[in-house]
């Protein structure tokens, strides 16, 4: 028992203390863990907030939108904006999905900046999910759509035979490392961003109240920075995941 | 790193599905209908506004096309009323000048009549002077009384002479 009380607290100091997950409600059905952690809380936030923001701003649906009504008609023109830009009218019927997949991101990362909160992005196996739910989902669409012709897709257009032999296994290839690559990028982004400003500040500690003003400018810049990133990684996801539904519904 | 331990994935993966289950209810219920709606309306409201300025307009140009029309209709008939008119007017013009000038013409030649008949008295009584004065002349120098004939033929001989 002593020996768990001192490993946490040395977990406490260092910059990988804020991604473990705790059990607030311990929940075991049939041997599986679904305990309600502080991951689900702030999954829970995200929802929350999200469901408060576009339910206060589309209460009254104003002809000249207000303040809050502007930011979600801001946002829903963004996605869709983005969504019938790279996949056209056909892919607008998977707007909601998008949509629901930017600001469950948009949320998790920026709710994820405040101190002392959670960032739920940074778990690998929650990027990994969505990335491959989204993988399969594109696929089950382009064959569900295109039947065998799907397979056209690993073949670029215009190529010789010769070079298609070789250019098939890598089409092929960057097809099946996409949902690696979808995954990571949020993971590491959030990741490296939450541990870079855990490292800074406890720089700040470190070096006292004189020379500690450095590294908190630093953290200060830093927390700028990880706001845009927040952002971009988000819009970054949604835009991969309207590009790959474009692939399924145009092929090429 | 926490995020290597696989104890706690089936836990985030089950709340990871519920979250995301209710906020796309939450997007694909609420949010995407209101907008696209508020959005839809608006885009109808502008619109309607652009066909109402779109048809405005065309009246104005058909007022402005009309207003062109009677203008050009205007100025072609004033164009051949002052044509009619010219013609009217040099037409009284002439007339009245060709009245004139016969009337100036008849005055002419009756006036010539009468210089020619004054002329003609004057010449008439020139000879009767010549004859009377030749007679007294030849009454006083020889003191004879010439025939009135042989006179006045000498006078018209004399006259015709001159000439």
């Amino acid at each position: 028992m002593a020996e768990h009380v001192e490993g946490a607290a040395e977990a406490a100091h260092s910059p990988m203390a804020q991604f473990e997950i705790h059990k607030l409600i311990p929940i075991d059905v049939g041997g599986i863990d679904i305990s309600y952690t502080n991951s689900a809380l702030f999954m829970t936030f995200a929802v929350i907030l999200t469901a408060i923001l576009f339910w206060t701003a589309t209460r009254h649906r104003t002809m000249v939108p207000g303040r809050l009504q502007a930011t979600a008609e801001l946002l829903y023109e963004f996605v869709a904006g983005m969504v019938k830009d790279n996949t056209g009218q056909e892919g607008m019927r998977y707007f909601p999905f998008v949509f629901t997949l930017f600001l469950f991101i948009l949320f998790g990362n920026v709710i994820g900046l405040f101190p002392y909160a959670f960032t739920f992005t940074s778990h690998i196996v929650v990027t990994a999910a969505m990335a491959v739910f989204i993988f399969v989902a594109v696929t089950f669409i382009g064959f569900w759509r295109h039947g065998l012709h799907f397979f056209s897709l690993f073949v670029p257009p215009g190529a010789p035979l010769g070079i298609a032999i070789i250019l098939v296994p890598l089409e092929m290839f960057s097809y099946l490392i996409r949902p690696l690559s979808l995954s990571l990028r949020l993971f590491a982004n959030m990741l490296a961003g939450h541990v870079l400003l855990k490292v800074l500040a406890g720089f700040i500690i470190t070096l006292g109240l004189v020379f500690g003003v450095i590294p908190f400018l630093a953290v200060f810049a830093v927390t700028l920075l990880e706001i845009m990133v927040a952002l971009i990684q988000a819009y970054v996801f949604a835009l991969l995941t309207c590009i790959y539904l474009n692939d399924a519904i145009h092929l090429h | 790193m926490p995020q290597f331990d696989p104890s706690s994935y089936t836990s985030q993966l089950f709340w990871l599905a519920v979250t995301f289950v209710a906020l796309y209810w939450v997007v694909a219920r609420i949010a995407v209908p209101r907008i696209g709606e508020v959005l839809e309306q608006r885009a109808r409201v502008i619109q309607d506004d652009l066909d109402r300025a779109m048809h405005l307009k065309a009246e104005t140009d058909a007022a402005i096309a009309a207003y062109d029309k009677a203008m050009a209709e205007a100025r072609s008939q004033a164009y051949e009323h002052m044509k009619t008119m010219q013609a009217e007017m040099k037409a009284v013009a002439d007339k009245r000048t060709a009245d004139v000038t016969a009337d100036v013409g008849r005055q002419i030649t009756e006036a010539e009549g009468r210089i020619n008949a004054a002329k003609q008295q004057a010449l008439d009584s020139i000879k009767s002077v010549a004859a009377e004065t030749a007679r007294d002349v030849v009454a006083k120098l020889a003191g004879l009384s010439p025939d009135g004939g042989a006179v006045d033929a000498a006078v018209a001989a004399a006259l015709k002479d001159a000439r």
